[in-house]
């Protein structure tokens, strides 16, 4: 009995076809396993690595070169919520923003909230430059993310 | 008259990203005719003699790379789709992808059809969620009405094009980071030789073209290279090695203008004319005191230096290939303009800037993972007050010594990486002397830990 149901399984091989080789697949694998787990811990790493015929330690390797993904000990909330501090948008108050989420929420970034419902991070440039500042929902732009605006959002969020 | 855009024409129609209403606009029309009556090399052949050069960033040649294949491969060769679009400041690629997937797409199955690929990955950063959903419904549409999989119009042409997330990371726009990252494995750039048209993904060949650029083919194929070469600049006739800036080019604006937009203009505005034409001018009626013109890999121009031997000044430079290197910035980047008002601090700026770089080096050369760390502390003790005289010749001298320019890296970041910093201290000097003298702290010198996952 695994990490990963039948179900995560079946959709990460029929993501196999696309490629010429099964390690191209890793990628794509550690979404599936992300977005449903909220992380992608070392058993569900082993699990992926014998889907992908590869040693664990080439997607732990991979996985751990994108610092997008959280591993084992580690867990995403409910809903990401990434501030853009990028300099297009600090020149029009992420920084601020940033600031104001945190409080908002109580947390840092690259914390979760208590009640699992929200994950705050930075992110570099998202390309939503034209409605600085900007947020990512998951990964929906929301963009001219005004102090009310973020408050609606994460009032939304915590609902959610 | 005002240009009328062409890239950008189908922006703002009703369900634009569907495929009804890009085969009503004429859409693939330029295909089926390619795969009638053009020979693969006639493509080939077409799209260089347009002139046309990647959008990308550096402004390679595309035709020129496309003959880069080797001649008669047995294959599989792939096309390999940029839409990694991380350069900050920048958003072109995405308004392509989310309001005309189509004419990208287009000019993904006729680049296939010239350099014989039957697959071709699409590389998306996963930020832009909405863009990869709309260009992916996109694909299933082509399915579906027999533009992709086997035997596409009963011309014996098979393609497949797969849809592949990215997971947050600058590096793997770097073409073959980007590979190196599709196969499955850390993106780390590869040396170069050998290039990917000769030992790409999968070790076969392989072509890396940006989103933009794929545009740029579907409307070469269509409207011809005499429309293509009516717009822009050509080459200079006092420099033999230049290939010229054609065609029309999109342009971001972001920052400290009273719009931002993204506009087509043909190649060769002036910065001026962006910003106070297109952008609505600075914004709260101020003044601008330095433009990032392309990408902040760019680096800078100062708005108030005068150009040599006449009135005009570094904000007067036209974006076209040329432009941006003659006031030394890299060159003209991703053509995304960042401007940024005589109220703002530069030292922020820097700070911003050499944040980014610093998170996003991948590490694999010393003089990149290191320096970019070094430049980075510097400017950070200098934003709380700390800064030391001879900081500012250090900043300028790890600046110099990163990136494949000067020969000590793999891979073009760390040139990005060194531009701003060298721009910025070079041309804004007296402000930054100005603020260690005084021991200014930034507004911003406390908080944002340096933790998160991008
Ligand atoms: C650090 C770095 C990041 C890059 N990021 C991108 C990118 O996000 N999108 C892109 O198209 N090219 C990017 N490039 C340029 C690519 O390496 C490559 O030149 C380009 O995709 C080729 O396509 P083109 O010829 O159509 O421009 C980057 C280069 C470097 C050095
Ligand atoms: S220059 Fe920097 S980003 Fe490029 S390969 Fe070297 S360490 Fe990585
Ligand atoms: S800088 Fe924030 S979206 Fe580009």
């Amino acid at each position: 009995m695994g990490v990963l149901s039948d179900d995560l399984k079946a959709r990460i091989r029929a993501v196999l076809p696309k490629y010429p080789r099964k390690q191209a697949a890793t990628l794509p694998a550690l979404h599936l396993v992300h977005d449903q787990l909220r992380t992608v811990s070392n058993e569900a790493v082993v699990e992926i690595a014998e889907i992908l015929d590869l040693h664990p330690s080439e997607v732990f390797d991979a996985m751990t070169f994108y610092a997008f993904y959280k591993g084992e000990g580690e867990r995403l909330g409910k809903t990401r919520l990434w501030v853009c501090r990028g300099l297009a948008c600090m020149l029009r108050g992420a920084y601020e923003l940033i600031e104001h989420c945190e409080a908002k929420l109580g947390v840092h970034c690259g914390q979760t909230t208590p009640d699992g419902a929200v994950t705050l991070e930075f992110a570099e440039c998202i390309g939503a430059c034209d409605g600085a500042p900007a947020c990512l929902r998951d990964d929906v732009h929301v963009m001219d993310v005004t102090p009310e605006k973020a408050d609606e959002l994460i009032q939304e969020l915590r609902r959610k | 008259m005002p240009y009328e855009p062409v890239l950008l024409a189908r922006v703002g129609k009703p369900d634009s990203h569907r495929l009804e209403g890009y085969r009503a606009d004429g859409g693939y029309a330029a295909f089926e005719r390619a795969l009638k009556e053009k020979q693969p090399a006639d493509v080939v052949t077409q799209v260089k003699d347009s002139g046309l050069r990647g959008r990308g960033g550096a402004g390679f040649p595309t035709g020129l790379k496309w003959t880069f294949l080797p001649k008669d491969h047995p294959g599989p060769v792939y096309l390999c789709v940029n839409a990694d679009e991380s350069e900050p400041c920048t958003y072109n690629n995405r308004i392509l992808m989310e309001k005309d997937p189509h004419q990208v797409l287009e000019g993904i199955l006729l680049a296939c059809y010239a350099i014989k690929a039957r697959t071709a990955f699409y590389y998306v950063r996963y930020e832009y969620g909405d863009a990869y959903r709309n260009c992916q419904a996109a694909v299933d549409e082509l399915y579906a009405a027999g533009l992709l999989g086997k035997n596409i119009l009963n011309s014996g042409f098979d393609l497949d094009v797969v849809m592949h997330r990215g997971a947050g990371a600058y590096i793997c726009g770097e073409e073959t980071g980007l590979i190196e990252s599709l196969e499955g494995k850390r993106a780390w750039p590869r040396i170069k030789p050998p290039f990917p048209a000769v030992e790409g993904a999968f070790r076969k060949p392989t072509i890396v073209n940006n989103v933009e650029t794929l545009a740029c083919v579907t409307q070469i194929m269509r409207r011809g290279n005499d429309w293509f070469k009516s717009l822009g600049v050509p080459p200079d006739p006092k420099n033999p090695r230049d290939a010229g800036s054609y065609g029309p080019k999109l342009y971001t604006l972001a920052g400290h203008v009273e719009k931002p937009v993204c506009v087509e203009l043909p190649m060769g505005v002036t910065i001026r004319d962006l910003v106070e034409t297109h952008g609505g001018g600075v914004w709260k009626g101020r003044k601008a005191k330095a433009v990032n013109p392309g990408g902040l890999s760019m680096g800078f121009v100062d708005c108030n230096a005068k150009l040599k031997d006449s009135d005009l000044t570094e904000y007067d430079i036209p974006l076209d290939f040329n432009g941006p290197g003659r006031v030394q910035c890299l060159g003209l980047g991703t053509a995304a303009v960042t401007v940024i008002d005589d109220q703002t601090s530069m030292v922020d700026v820097l700070h911003n800037v050499c944040q980014f770089f610093s998170h996003e080096s991948c590490g694999q050369c010393t003089p990149c993972r290191e320096g970019t760390g070094w430049m980075l502390k510097i400017v950070d003790r200098m934003r709380r007050g700390l800064g030391r005289k001879e900081d500012l010749d250090i900043l300028v001298d790890v600046a110099d010594r990163i990136g494949i320019m000067p020969g000590t890296t793999i891979c073009g970041l760390a040139d990005g990486a060194g531009w701003p910093v060298k721009t910025a201290v070079r041309k804004f000097r007296g402000e930054f002397e100005a603020a260690i003298r005084a021991g200014t702290r930034s507004r911003y010198a406390k908080g944002l830990e340096v933790v998160g996952a991008h």
